[in-house]
Parts: structure tokens; sequence; C-alpha cells
């Protein structure tokens, strides 16, 4: 009886099922969650038109979800001037840290940053340029400069950005991720405030940045048993 | 003066169309990859003026259009006249500092609106927050207005189809909940979890967000799935948590699903690559005692903070 129900039931999670392969065998996301879509309004008994009808609807009602767009020209301009450029000007001018307090202060510009709803962090312009050979500098003047060394710092400093992008995100009132919970939310009738959702995203901020810090610290002191053995070694 | 959503969205759209106007007029793109950009943008532009105005299972099939254009791979990025990296130096020793204050007049207007014009709210905050930075932003540099939007033109286009994936996800949430996907899933989760006890509905809740993104690689695809499926079937409806906190957490727990995924190539693969480690997976080994940790964290902050007076 409860095996012959959940039978009949579970057709319904093909969507579900159609996402999940459908993104692991690395199909076009929007094709997958349209066919995902497409085939659970089919389940539910919903003719086409009124699934193209259901997505047309849910497509209008989210369109604050892509207000990002706005800020595109405002943010290209200040790019075309140097705004990059300046952004390194400010993490640069911290030299003579350890590694392990490069990546912590990253980490909180990158949180602080993105947390206003600018996106100025990254991997290609910030780690590999700047924050991976300014950890490896730092970390080398102790004598950690061993390939395993390199391994393990530049994978720490590329967490930094990771760190500091999601953990801090979040923080800003128009988020991408804030407006989807929104939409989600509110397709299930339940409505929320953006501003609230923000200020509750703060504790994490904060254990993210401690968690993080203290195991770059740990690396830290890592840092410095390795280079002083390496030291004693050579005597 | 109250500014209205619906405004916004307009001016949204404009933009949009000015990109496509810029993209139709690109020299250095051709073919298919330039009509697909175009056609793109134009017809997305298109739901942002008149969204409300089109029959919704037009909009529907526009949308299908787009979808098509992005699974072809007909768009691509064009000549957008940048600056060179000596004009980009130059100009900052120059401007200096006051590069950041346009920067920043978006995110302190979208908080003052919100603040002080709740029923405006956020959204039309950043919009008018906007609005704000360009004029500051012409009044700094003294851009050209064509070679503005074709800046922002470069970064939609990086962006891609990209740019509507949450969009798509909340079409995808809406029909979910047409069709009762959320109470399948609620009632397969029921046989394994003890659904009386609340803190037992949390970790459901946080540690399916996880490992659902770890699955698919995407956290906000995940959201849709388990916030239907078992936060608001079992942590909402049966246990009364906040929905807006209980929501922010989950999809914060999914962030500690994406640290830990090969599935999440761009923050995990493609940076391991980039920085010549040996391991491509050096940053998800570097990055997983911190993502436990955090979801353990998690899970103990929706407990205590999403049942508020419970």
């Amino acid at each position: 009886m409860i095996e012959n129900e959940g039978g009949c039931f579970v057709i319904k999670l093909i969507g579900v099922a159609i996402v999940i392969i459908g993104l692991l065998f690395r199909f076009n996301p929007l094709l997958v969650v349209l066919t995902a879509g497409f085939a659970t309004g089919l389940v539910a008994g919903l003719s086409p038109v009124q699934i193209l009808e259901a997505i047309g609807q849910a497509f209008v009602t989210n369109r604050y979800m892509s207000l990002l767009i706005l800020v595109l020209p405002v943010i290209g301009i200040l790019e075309r001037f140097g705004l990059r450029e300046k952004a390194e000007d400010l993490i640069r001018s911290m030299k003579n840290l350890t590694a392990g307090r490069v990546m912590i202060v990253y980490q909180i510009f990158r949180q602080v940053t993105v947390g206003l709803g600018l996106h100025l962090g990254g991997h290609p312009s910030f780690i590999r340029p700047i924050i991976a050979p300014m950890s490896e500098a730092a970390a080398a003047r102790e004598g950690a400069n061993s390939p395993a060394w390199l391994e393990r710092i530049r994978g720490m400093s590329a967490s930094s950005e990771n760190y500091g992008n999601f953990f801090g995100q979040l923080l800003f009132p128009a988020a991408g991720g804030l407006l989807l919970i929104k939409g989600v939310l509110e397709n299930a009738g339940y409505k929320v405030d953006l501003l609230k959702m923000a200020e509750y995203a703060i504790p994490t901020a904060v254990a993210a940045a401690v968690v993080a810090g203290v195991r770059y610290l740990l690396m830290d002191r890592a840092i410095r048993a390795a280079g002083s053995n390496e030291a004693g070694e050579q005597k | 003066m109250t500014v209205t959503l619906d405004q916004i969205y307009a001016i949204t759209g404009i933009f949009l169309l000015a990109f496509t106007v810029l993209t139709v007029l690109d020299k250095k793109q051709s073919g298919l990859t330039k009509a697909g950009t175009a056609t793109f943008w134009g017809l997305y532009g298109i739901t942002f003026i008149w969204g409300k105005e089109i029959p919704p299972a037009l909009v529907g099939g526009l949308v299908v259009v787009m979808a098509a254009i992005a699974g072809a791979k007909w768009m691509g990025m064009g000549e957008y006249w940048s600056a060179t990296a000596d004009f980009r130096r130059q100009m900052a020793d120059r401007i200096g500092w006051w590069l950041f204050g346009p920067a920043l007049a978006v995110p302190v207007v979208t908080f003052l609106v919100a603040w002080l014009a709740p029923k405006m709210g956020a959204l039309v905050g950043l919009g008018i927050g906007s609005v704000v930075a360009l004029v500051m932003s012409f009044a700094l540099t003294r851009i050209m207005p064509v070679q503005a939007f074709q800046e922002g033109r470069r970064l939609l286009d990086a962006v891609g189809w990209a740019i509507i994936l949450s969009q798509f996800l909340a079409a995808l949430g809406f029909l979910f909940a047409k069709a009762g996907v959320g109470q399948v899933v609620a009632d397969m989760v029921s046989m394994v979890v003890p659904v009386d006890i609340r803190f037992a509905t949390v970790v459901a809740y946080c540690v399916g967000m996880a490992l659902f993104t770890m699955i698919m690689g995407n956290a906000f695809a995940a959201f849709a799935v388990i916030t239907t499926g078992i936060g608001i079937p079992l942590v909402i409806k049966m246990h009364g948590a906040d929905p807006a906190i209980a929501g922010v957490i989950a999809m914060l727990s999914g962030y500690c699903g994406t640290l830990m995924t090969p599935m999440a190539a761009n923050f995990n693969v493609v940076p391991a690559a980039l920085l010549e480690m040996h391991n491509k997976n050096g940053v998800i080994r570097a990055q997983v005692m911190t993502a436990v940790p955090m979801l353990i964290i998690n899970i103990l902050l929706m407990y205590f903070l999403a049942f508020p007076g419970k």
C-alpha cells in the first residue's frame, strides 16, 4: 500500500532527477532547468501552453533578480578609469605581512566590499597576480619555499577569495542570492524582507572570518616551524 | 516622490536595448554569434519593459528561445573599445581614491532607501543608487555616454546567459510548487529523519543544502529544490521557523557545500589551474577544514536564531 503510493508519487521527482543528471553531464544549465520544468509540468498534468504560461509568469515576476544589470555601466566606466588598479594599490600597501595575514586582510576586504555590493575580487584579478605571490614571498622569507609549501599556500590563498565572496555576498540587501531566496519563498506564499535577511547573514560572516582566520594563523605557525627546522638542518 | 519597481525595470530594459543596438553595430562580431547575442539581449530587454503587458505564454515562448540561443552557444564577446592597461594606470593615479565614490554610492543609496523609505525597498534603492552613481561617474570621468554603455556591455557579455539563471530557477521552483514536488521530498525525508524533533529537521535542511550543492555544483539550484522539499514543509510549516532567517542560513549552508565540490569548477578547479597547482583538487583540500566547521555553525545558528520566541 505504502509502496504503491510511493511509486506513483516518485514520478513527480523527475524534474529533480533531470537537474542532477543534466548538471552532472555539463549540459547548458538553462536547457537543463527548462527541460526539468517541462517534465515536472507534464507530470503535474499541465498542458504545454500552461507550462509556458507558468514559466513566463515566474520569469516576469522574478525580474528583480537580475537588476544588477543597472550597475554594470557604472562599474564598467570605473574599471576603464582604473578602479581595479586602485583596489590593487590598497591591497599592495599591506607589505611585510606574514602569508596568513595577507590572506586574512584579503578575505575581510573581500567580505566587506562584496557586502557593499561591489564585486572587486576574483581569482584571476587578485589571487593570481597579487595575493598568491605576496603570500609565497612572505613564506619564502621564513624559509618555507619547498614545492609542497607552494602548493599549500596557493590552495590557501585561493580559499581566501572563496570565503570572502561566499560569506560576504549575502550582507548586501540586493544580492542575487537573497533575491533568489525571496523568490522561492514568495512562490510558496511567504513574504520576506531583504534587509532582515541581510542582517541574519552577519553571524555566519563573522564566524567565517574567525574560523578562516584561525586556520591562516595556524598556517603561519607551521610556516615558522618549517622555516626554523630547515635552518636547524642546515647548521 | 515615489519611484516604482516598474520604472526601475523600464530603465533596465532600456539599458538592455542599448546593448542590443551596440551589438548590432559591432564590427568584430558576425554571423550567428552576433545575431544570437543581439536577439538574446533584445528579447530580455522586452521582458523588462513590457513583461506585464505581454501574455505570459508568449513570455514563456521568448524565454524558450533565449535558452535555445544559449544552448546553441550563439553568444559571444565583441569589440568594446576598452582602455589599455597604461591608460587605466594613468587614470587611476590621476583620479585616485575618488574612483571609489560612485562605486560606494550604489550601496549607500540602496541602504538609505531601504531604511528611510521601506515602502520602496532595497530593490528600488538599488535602481536609484545605480542612476546616482552613473551621474557621478559621468561627472568624475567625463566619459562619452556611448562608451559608458560599451563598458556596461563588456561586463554583461562576460556574464552572458548566466544572468538569467536565477530567474530560470525561480520558474522551476514555481513549477515544482505547482506539481507538489516539495511534499514528495518531505515524505521521503520523513522516512529517514525523525521530523518531530526540531533539531533533526534543521540538520536535514542544512546538510541537504550542502549535499545537493555538492552534487549540482550550484547552491541556487539546490536552494529551489531543498527549500520546497525540506525547508518549507518541515522546518517552516511544521516547526514554525521564520522563513527569512531559515532561508538565508540555508543558502549559506549551501555555500559550505560549494567549497567542497569539484562541480563548482569556477570557484575550485579553475583557480587551481590558474595558480599552476599540481593537484587540481588542491583548493578544495584547503577548504574542507573550514567548510565543515562552518556547516556545523550554520546548523546551530539556524537552530538558535530562526525560532524566535519558540
